[in-house]
């Protein structure tokens, strides 16, 4: 049997349809727990990505930081935190939000220092204040580097999700758990697979958001 | 009652040896990576057609979840040290293409005709000009591909103990010894940041021509 | 002539390395004219120009605008109320044209519609075609997003506009280009314009009074353009104007009080008799049926006109400076200039030596001007 077959005999199995084990209940929980680390981790590395861009400060001690964030296994962080907190949701979100804080908050730094100062100084010269000058003028041309840095966190997120099944959580996890210790490649093999559409939809919800959001006259003179 | 670094003997190596296996574990598939990587960038540089499907799939296969990708591969390598490092292999090598043809692609267009001109064969252009201009961004590349290679060594505690400093996570579990997790996590987290370290310094060693940062008013 | 309309007190900007960019510097900029700040890099002419409008901050000394120190209003308000123009012109990239040139109204809290109204009228004023209203900067020359940017600054209709080396980035063609549009809609709107840049030529042409700053941000002299060339203050103001500093100065006079002779003028269908009439002359100016100059001939040749000499470039007297006159003098062959009316009629022509005694005159009325002024 390889992979594909797998695949086959997973997706077309209707019992994996249903119940709170079935394909439905595991992919809202995988999204669920996704959604929550990244609006976390955006809310933390966002405004502190905006605000040291703008002013130009602080970008050797956000690259260690991110270097320090990076360097954290996510997996060891996850059973550590399972070890000194006990059963729930906190000590999967920890090393989620660890994860994603280090790419959105360089590149949302990366993409303030890359705007072209000379439009900022005309706008400053204009009159506007800092705060319009930040969300009028760099933020929208800034907007495709931060979208793309959110993006790698999300990518990565509903990747490692996965392991908060190994501390007893749900999602799509479950599966490829389940599967290793029962010896049922089928559920691997079909737990991977979901996740990686769920990555490649993420992907594709993405690219419609930037087309949506950015200016034409960004996206053109890029 | 336990020393910090005294591990349990379940564990079938010092601290140290855990440390030496933890680097080979994640360092070999970064290198294997690195060397799959460069001729492939070389090609999608070169043919640009190729780099938009080639990155559709190396996006692909960096959203398979690790854990699954060594669940797959038991079947065919068993519970094994291999089975650990081929899927760091891919992962390295779908975080280095990208870098790698941006870099190459960032050598101006001038650059590479004034090498033509003045008789450089392919080879030694390649070679002599597009990979050191290219070089920063490979090491950033290479930067990301270490960091995350050590990190995701640990998964393979779940595959039959091949974890190296990962597998104290188990006996951290096991015999509820926090310290051991604590211990698992900030080697770990040092050795990535030694590691980021020593190629930063590299890049700077590599590119004595690049402009420093904040040397300008 | 003028009023002031913005007082530069004894202004110093010490950054905190200890750099003097701006040393005492003094300046009245006058009311509704162009004030061009010109001298080599370093010498603090951006920094000057980014105190008017509290960019940057003086260390010393005040800056008063209509006799008000202008730390008394709100620095952004101050701001809305001067038109900016820079280098590259710092579009917006994410903004169409139209709504580039809107920023400051809409600031300002106009609605939407008459904004862009007003942006509209602009795009019209600097010379650009309103079909590009919906473009974005990229898909722009850069000649044409200079024009954007001047829109940009004037679109609110700020009593002052301050450039700084707003040219500098385009190429000579165009760059003349954009000189003469801003002399032209200087002359419609009568801002009070401070003006950065470090070409001596664009500053003589463009201003009505030119400060010449030196290094390390002290004035080396303040004065019109023509008393610059004429009476340099120290030999850095004359090593700065150039070597041809004589010849540009003949830009200031005016070539309408040149004696022109008319009897060289002959028409191609002349005949021989009236040809001779006028053979005192050394050459003879051909013209077609209309009085436009063809060329030079020689007197007691037959015209032919595949044979004609170059007339060279002609000047309109009144309209061309002396310069202009001399210079088609010394590119024609014959060493005589042809003047032409608005139509390009030829209405007479005049040799080098004559140009020559008239330059003599002028300078001396000029010289005897210069120290009655003082």
């Amino acid at each position: 049997m390889n992979v594909l077959d797998f695949a086959h005999s997973f997706f077309g199995d209707p019992a994996h349809w249903h119940g709170y084990d079935g394909i439905p209940t595991r992919l809202v929980e995988h999204i669920t727990y996704s959604l929550e680390a990244l609006l976390l981790a955006a809310v933390i590395a966002l405004p502190v990505g905006l605000v040291t861009g703008h002013y130009g400060r602080g970008g050797n001690a956000l690259a260690l930081i991110a270097t320090a964030g990076r360097a954290l296994p996510s997996f060891g962080l996850l059973v550590l935190m399972f070890i000194w907190l006990g059963f729930g949701l906190v000590p999967v979100m920890i090393p989620l939000v660890v994860l994603a804080v280090p790419p959105i908050l360089v590149t949302t730094y990366e993409a303030m220092r890359s705007v072209d100062p000379s439009p900022v100084d005309a706008a400053r010269g204009m009159g506007m204040s800092e705060a319009r000058v930040l969300f009028q003028v760099e933020v929208p041309v800034a907007l495709p580097l931060i979208l793309s840095g959110l993006r790698t966190a999300a990518i990565q997120i509903i990747s490692t999700a996965t392991i908060a099944a190994y501390v007893s959580l749900g999602g799509l996890g479950r599966y490829i758990i389940d599967g290793l210790y029962q010896r049922d490649y089928e559920k691997v093999v079909g737990g991977a697979t979901l996740v990686a559409a769920l990555a490649l939809a993420t992907l594709a919800l993405f690219w419609a958001a930037s087309r949506l959001a950015v200016s034409r006259g960004v996206r053109g003179s890029a | 009652m336990n020393g910090f670094f005294d591990l349990p003997s379940d564990l079938q190596h010092s601290y140290l040896g855990l440390v030496g296996l933890h680097l080979r574990e994640a360092l070999l598939p970064v290198l294997a990576g690195l060397l799959v990587a460069l001729p492939i960038a070389q090609l999608c540089a070169r043919f640009r057609w190729i780099y938009p499907p080639v990155l559709g799939l190396t996006t692909v296969l960096y959203s398979i979840p690790s854990l699954a990708f060594f669940v797959v591969l038991i079947d065919y390598f068993g519970q094994s040290e291999t089975t650990v490092m081929i899927p760091l292999a891919v992962y390295s090598l779908v975080v280095l293409v990208p870098g790698i043809v941006d870099g190459v692609r960032s050598v101006p267009r001038e650059t590479l005709a004034a090498a033509e001109a003045m008789g450089f064969g392919p080879l030694r252009r390649y070679l002599q000009v597009q990979l050191p201009i290219a070089a920063p961004a490979i090491i950033a590349g290479l930067r990301v591909a270490v960091v995350s290679s050590l990190s995701l060594v640990s998964v393979g505690m779940l595959i039959g103990n091949q974890g190296a400093l990962g597998n104290m996570l188990y006996d951290a579990n096991t015999y509820h010894r926090p310290a051991l997790a604590v211990n698992s996590v900030l080697t770990t987290a040092v050795l990535g940041i030694l590691a980021d370290a020593l190629l930063v310094l590299l890049r700077r060693l590599l590119t004595p021509w690049m402009p420093r940062k904040g040397a300008t008013r | 002539m003028f009023g002031v309309l913005i007082r530069i007190d004894a202004v110093t900007k010490r950054y905190p390395d200890g750099t003097v960019a701006v040393d005492r510097l003094s300046l009245d900029i006058p009311d509704r004219a162009i004030t061009v700040l010109v001298g080599p890099s370093g010498c603090g002419k951006t920094t000057t120009l980014r105190m008017i409008n509290r960019m940057v901050e003086p260390t010393e000394g005040s800056i008063l605008l209509d006799g008000a120190d202008i730390r008394q209003q709100p620095v952004n308000s101050l701001r809305r109320s001067m038109g900016y123009v820079i280098q590259n012109a710092g579009l917006f990239q994410h903004r169409t044209i139209l709504d580039n040139i809107a920023t400051v109204p809409r600031l300002l809290g106009w609605s939407k519609p008459k904004a862009r109204g007003r942006a509209a009228e602009l795009m019209e004023r600097v010379g650009l075609d309103t079909s590009l209203a919906k473009r974005y900067p990229y898909q722009l020359s850069g000649g044409q997003q200079q024009r954007v940017g001047v829109a940009r600054a004037l679109a609110a209709d700020p009593p002052v506009l301050l450039m700084d080396e707003p040219f500098s980035a385009v190429d000579p063609v165009v760059r003349k280009g954009l000189q003469d549009e801003l002399l032209r809609i200087q002359d419609e709107l009568g801002k009070t314009i401070v003006f950065v840049t470090h070409d001596i030529d664009e500053a003589i042409k463009l201003g009505t009074m030119v400060a010449v700053l030196r290094t390390g941000g002290r004035l080396a002299q303040f004065a019109p353009p023509a008393e610059l060339l004429s009476e340099p203050a120290d030999t850095f103001v004359e090593d700065f104007l150039g070597a041809d500093r004589g010849i540009r100065r003949l830009s200031f006079f005016p070539s309408d009080e040149l004696p022109l002779q008319t009897g060289p003028l002959v028409r191609l269908d002349a005949d021989a008799a009236q040809r001779t009439a006028r053979s005192d002359a050394p050459y003879l100016l051909v013209t077609d049926a209309d009085g436009r100059p063809l060329g030079w001939a020689e007197p007691d040749r037959p015209l032919d006109r595949e044979r004609l000499l170059d007339h060279g470039r002609p000047f309109r007297p009144g309209a061309d400076s002396l310069r202009t006159a001399l210079d088609g003098a010394v590119l024609s062959p014959t060493g005589w200039a042809v003047a032409v009316d608005g139509d390009g009629r030829a209405v007479g022509v005049v040799s080098q030596q004559v140009i020559g005694e008239a330059i003599r005159a002028a300078h001396g009325r000029a010289g005897a001007g210069v120290k009655a002024a003082r």
